[in-house]
């Protein structure tokens, strides 16, 4: 770093560490000697998986703690003797957004205008441009807590942008946002930086979104690993990264599965049909990786993923096997349709969240549900589950109708709902022996079911914490343990990879490719649009419909296309999405007039 | 960047004051403790909980059937604190009281008429003890039921035997033995802590809880502007718990006001703030809506309802307990609100207590303000 740097910086931090106290005698270091730099007019991203230490450095940075040792500077004042100098400059969004639900969105905003001493000038001036950044020109009046997600979170920004920041500290923003208003999120935050040179330090798990920033820093367990322009961490894949087809008549989650279990292979992950992996350092041919055998493939471009795959494959160069095995797999009906759909409507009062729809699993498949927040696929879940009566339709699980056999439909099935539902003062033990007794497992079969859950999914090493205490990918596979306890053909999965890093999600994919393999049929939802690749097929859904389903390649042609750019399933979800949103937006027009 | 005339500072806490006053409308469980609960509690306190006693079932053995003994169970009889039901044995009447049936057993025995003439008669009196203070009641009634007969007889110019002469026993201050007299202004106290500490302390937590706090603290805020933003609405509505609750004592339950507005309104004043600042100081380490609950309940409600002599009276309980009282405000609250309502604006008792509670006042909210700090961990 030189000194003309470290003067057009907006944040300096040297050897920073802190130190959390989990019990009497234990400490976890959250950030350990972190040196770094943000520099003034720019987008900074910090990357990491879970529990790297970003939190705790956004929170310092905006004065909320004090680091243990080392020096913090944010705008030229030190966080420990100055925090309110700060807290007078920048624009702060936690990972939760503190909004008063109770206060509309224009109460909201006044509340932070009047605290930042926004005067009335400045106010009339900026607001229309708040609203018109947002979209939320429309809602003023409505509460905070009537709006959904996406609205949230924009509302969330706009509060922190209400006084022009110097600096803005952003929490991850886009955690648990669909794709949607996640694409429009970064279009204020690109504008801020491209039109008002605001500098923005902004932590992601989404790796894509570290991409779109000038720095990066990736940070691991406390440790900065690299830091730099996106750019420097990509070439660390260069000339290793290569795409490869399945053999004929196989999914490529197959392959992608298999390769990922692969020592000699760093990162896979199955893409429009095809499957994209980056092989190791020090392996010369790549022919001879065992899964690649007889298969053609070509190198692709890098990304920012394939360096940060290979910086953590570094750290930890043996991977855990983490395909769950069933004792039994089950047996293969064929095109036996394990969950059929047809013309289901459901009403809150007059709202309709599920507008007849329609769809069939068949056995063993992998189905993806997707859809912005508030699409109705949590309802839907909710119903295939018998949770919630259905206003009309019907609906079959497993051959039994659901409005006629609910109980034992529910032995057939595994749901693992959206928020970690399991009780968290009780071990992971008691939480399955509970689920268990639940499921009404007795006996030397209940005792036999909790041991496979335990190691099956790599829980014997932390039997010791409560449930409340484990780390959340780990919670993630107590909730998917206790799920398939009772052996069920089919398995429900509500936004089970929200707020993942990409390594927790890695592995939880394989574990879901694994039981599915085994004849497990699997209806997920999901916000990470690279995730339906995993599918065998998906629908979109939006506002109570579906818009379009089939299978991932046929999602990516839905895609308007564009020069040098291979269409992405999100490029086509957000398509699709639109799309329908204008064709009703018209509809509505001409039924006015 | 002002541009009415506030300071700043000003015109952020009004910012605060006017968002707490949102949602203190909103939110309907704020509305439910803050005013439903008050007026739940005066109609619960006025009209279903009553201290008085009357009609207590007791059961009469009359083993001596002697006109004299007769006489003295009319007695009995006519009283109207009693519900009388005559046996002629003591099994039948113990079997009464075990079955609950009679809280009390009056035993004239066989000899009580010879006894009589010899001026050594006995009347035995048991009384259900499992509620000590009621049986101590049924005690002291037995006993003017028995001092009523015993003059009556007196003033007939029969022979009067040796026992309790005649206790003759007048309550003051109460002389109407209501004790609506005394409940009605305790249940200030408990309107009080409840606004003060309980609702004070969940809305805090509450906002810890939501990560509304996070984003509040990284604005140009500060922790005093915090507070006062929180005490200020939460006082206006103690002061509206308080306006009901003198308007139910004078109007619906005709409890006497001897003392003066003002007095009562500075103290009760005084005892809010000092709720309040005993909720902030609570609020500044407890942050999950569950604990602070838990502990404002053990810390506030139940001594304002058991060791400020709102109840139970402070004089007959232990000395331990008694000094263990006078750690909590309510104590001096109470003694406060009893004396203005019922006797007057007697100087002696209104000045030094309300001195204790104004430098509880002063103590806690200084607590409070050093506690609070814009820091997460």
């Amino acid at each position: 770093m030189t000194a003309a740097d470290t003067n057009a910086a907006v944040l300096v931090g040297r050897e920073i560490r802190r130190t959390f106290r989990r019990s009497k005698k234990e400490t976890v270091v959250a950030l350990d000697k972190v040196s770094l730099s943000v520099a003034h007019g720019t987008l900074t991203a910090l990357v990491g998986p879970d529990g790297a230490g970003k939190t705790t450095l956004i929170r310092l940075a905006a004065g909320l703690m004090a680091p243990d040792s080392g020096d913090l500077s944010v705008l030229g004042f030190d966080v420990v003797r100055e925090p309110q100098k700060i807290q007078d400059r920048v624009g702060y969004m936690p990972q939760r957004f503190g909004l008063y639900e109770d206060l509309s969105v224009q109460e909201n905003l006044d509340l932070y205008a009047d605290l930042h001493g926004v005067g009335a000038k400045d106010r009339a001036a900026r607001f229309p441009k708040l609203m018109e950044m947002t979209a939320l020109g429309p809602f003023t009046k409505r509460l905070a807590g009537q709006l959904s997600g996406g609205m949230k979170q924009k509302l969330g920004l706009g509060c922190a942008l209400v006084h022009a920041p110097e600096l803005l500290l952003l929490d991850e923003p886009t955690v648990g946002v669909d794709p949607l208003s996640r694409h429009e999120l970064w279009q204020i935050i690109l504008g801020l930086v491209k039109d008002q040179h605001t500098s923005v330090l902004i932590s992601t798990s989404y790796l894509d979104e570290a991409e779109r920033c000038r720095d990066v820093v990736v940070l691991h367990e406390g440790k900065v690993l690299a830091q730099g322009p996106p750019a420097s961490v990509s070439k660390l894949a260069d000339g290793r990264v290569f795409m490869v087809d399945p053999p004929a008549g196989q999914a490529a989650r197959g392959l992608q599965a298999r390769l990922l279990d692969d020592p000699a292979i760093v990162d896979a992950v199955p893409e429009g049909g095809h499957v994209r992996f980056v092989r190791a350092r020090g392996i010369e041919d790549t022919t001879v990786i065992g899964p690649l055998r007889g298969l053609k493939f070509a190198p692709v471009p890098v990304r920012f993923e394939d360096g940060f795959m290979t910086l953590l494959h570094d750290l930890e160069p043996t991977k855990p096997s983490v395909a769950a095995v069933l004792v039994q797999p089950l047996e293969r009906h064929g095109d036996d349709v394990a969950v059929e759909v047809d013309d289901l409507v459901r009403m809150f009062g007059k709202f309709t969240a599920v507008d007849h729809v329609g769809f069939k699993v068949r056995r063993g498949e992998l189905f993806g549900l997707l859809g912005p927040n508030g699409a109705g696929k949590t309802t839907t879940f909710r119903m295939l589950c018998g949770l919630l009566p259905v206003t009309s339709g019907t609906l079959r699980v497993a051959g039994l109708d659901l409005r006629k056999a609910r109980a034992p439909a529910r032995q057939r099935i595994g749901y693992v709902a959206q928020k970690f539902s399991l009780y968290g003062e009780l071990s992971p033990v008691e939480n399955l022996e509970f689920f268990a007794s639940a499921y009404g497992l007795g006996g030397e079969r209940r005792r036999q079911r909790i041991d496979w859950a335990l190691k099956q999914f790599d829980l014997e090493s932390l039997r010791n914490l409560t449930s409340g205490q484990l780390p959340g990918g780990y919670k993630q596979r107590l909730a998917m343990a206790a799920a398939l306890l009772h052996e069920p053909e089919i398995l429900f999965l509500d936004e089970p990879t929200s707020g993942a890093d990409p390594l927790a999600r890695r592995g939880f994919w394989r574990r879901i490719t694994a039981l599915a393999e085994q004849g497990v049929t699997v209806i997920i939802t999901t916000h990470f649009m690279e995730e339906a690749e995993y599918c065998d097929r998906v629908a979109i859904m939006d506002e109570g419909r579906v818009l379009a389903q089939g299978t991932p390649v046929e999602m990516r042609h839905l895609a308007p296309k564009r020069e040098g750019h291979e269409a992405t399933m999100e490029d086509a979800f957000i398509a699709v999405v639109q799309e329908a949103r204008r064709k009703e937006a018209t509809k509505t027009a001409q039924g006015a007039a | 960047m002002q541009n009415d005339g506030l300071p700043a500072k000003l015109r952020r806490i009004r910012a605060l004051v006017r968002k707490e006053s949102y949602q203190i409308i909103r939110d309907p469980s704020t509305i439910l403790i803050g005013v439903a609960m008050p007026i739940m509690m005066i109609l619960l306190f006025g009209y279903a909980l009553s201290l008085d006693v009357k009609s207590v079932p007791v059961a009469v053995v009359i083993e001596d059937t002697s006109p004299v003994a007769a006489e003295l169970v009319a007695g009995f009889r006519l009283s109207p604190y009693f519900k009388t039901q005559v046996t002629t044995s003591m099994a039948a009447a113990e079997e009464l009281m075990l079955e609950r049936k009679a809280d009390g057993i009056v035993r004239i025995r066989q000899d009580f008429s010879r006894n009589l003439s010899l001026g050594k008669a006995e009347v035995q009196v048991l009384a259900y003890g499992g509620d000590a203070n009621r049986a101590r009641i049924i005690e002291a009634y037995a006993q003017g039921a028995v001092g009523e007969w015993t003059a009556r007889r007196a003033s007939a110019g029969e022979a009067v035997f040796g026992g309790p002469v005649n206790i003759q026993s007048r309550l003051w201050f109460n002389e109407a033995n209501d004790s609506h007299y005394y409940l009605v202004p305790g249940l200030i106290v408990m309107v009080m802590t409840i606004i003060g500490a309980f609702l004070t302390t969940m809305v805090m937590a509450r906002e810890w809880e939501r990560g509304t706090l996070e984003a509040l603290f990284v604005t140009p805020v500060r922790t005093d502007e915090i507070l006062l933003g929180k005490t200020l609405p939460y006082f206006a509505l103690g002061m509206i718990g308080l306006a009901l609750c003198v308007l139910a004592a004078k109007f619906l339950f005709d409890v006497p006001f001897r003392g003066s507005i003002l007095v009562l309104t500075v103290a009760s004043m005084l005892y809010l703030l000092v709720a309040l600042g005993i909720g902030l100081l609570i609020s500044s380490t407890v942050k999950s809506q569950f604990a602070a609950s838990q502990l404002t309940m053990v810390a506030t409600y139940l001594p304002a309802m058991m060791l400020s002599g709102f109840m139970f009276d402070l004089r007959s309980v232990p000395v331990a307990v008694q000094v263990i009282a006078y750690a909590f405000p309510a104590r001096y609250f109470v003694s406060l609100l009893q004396t203005v309502f019922l006797a007057g604006d007697i100087w002696a008792i209104v000045l030094p207590n309300a001195a204790v509670l104004a430098g509880m006042v002063v103590v806690l909210l200084v607590l409070s303000v050093r506690a609070t700090r814009k820091k997460l961990a």
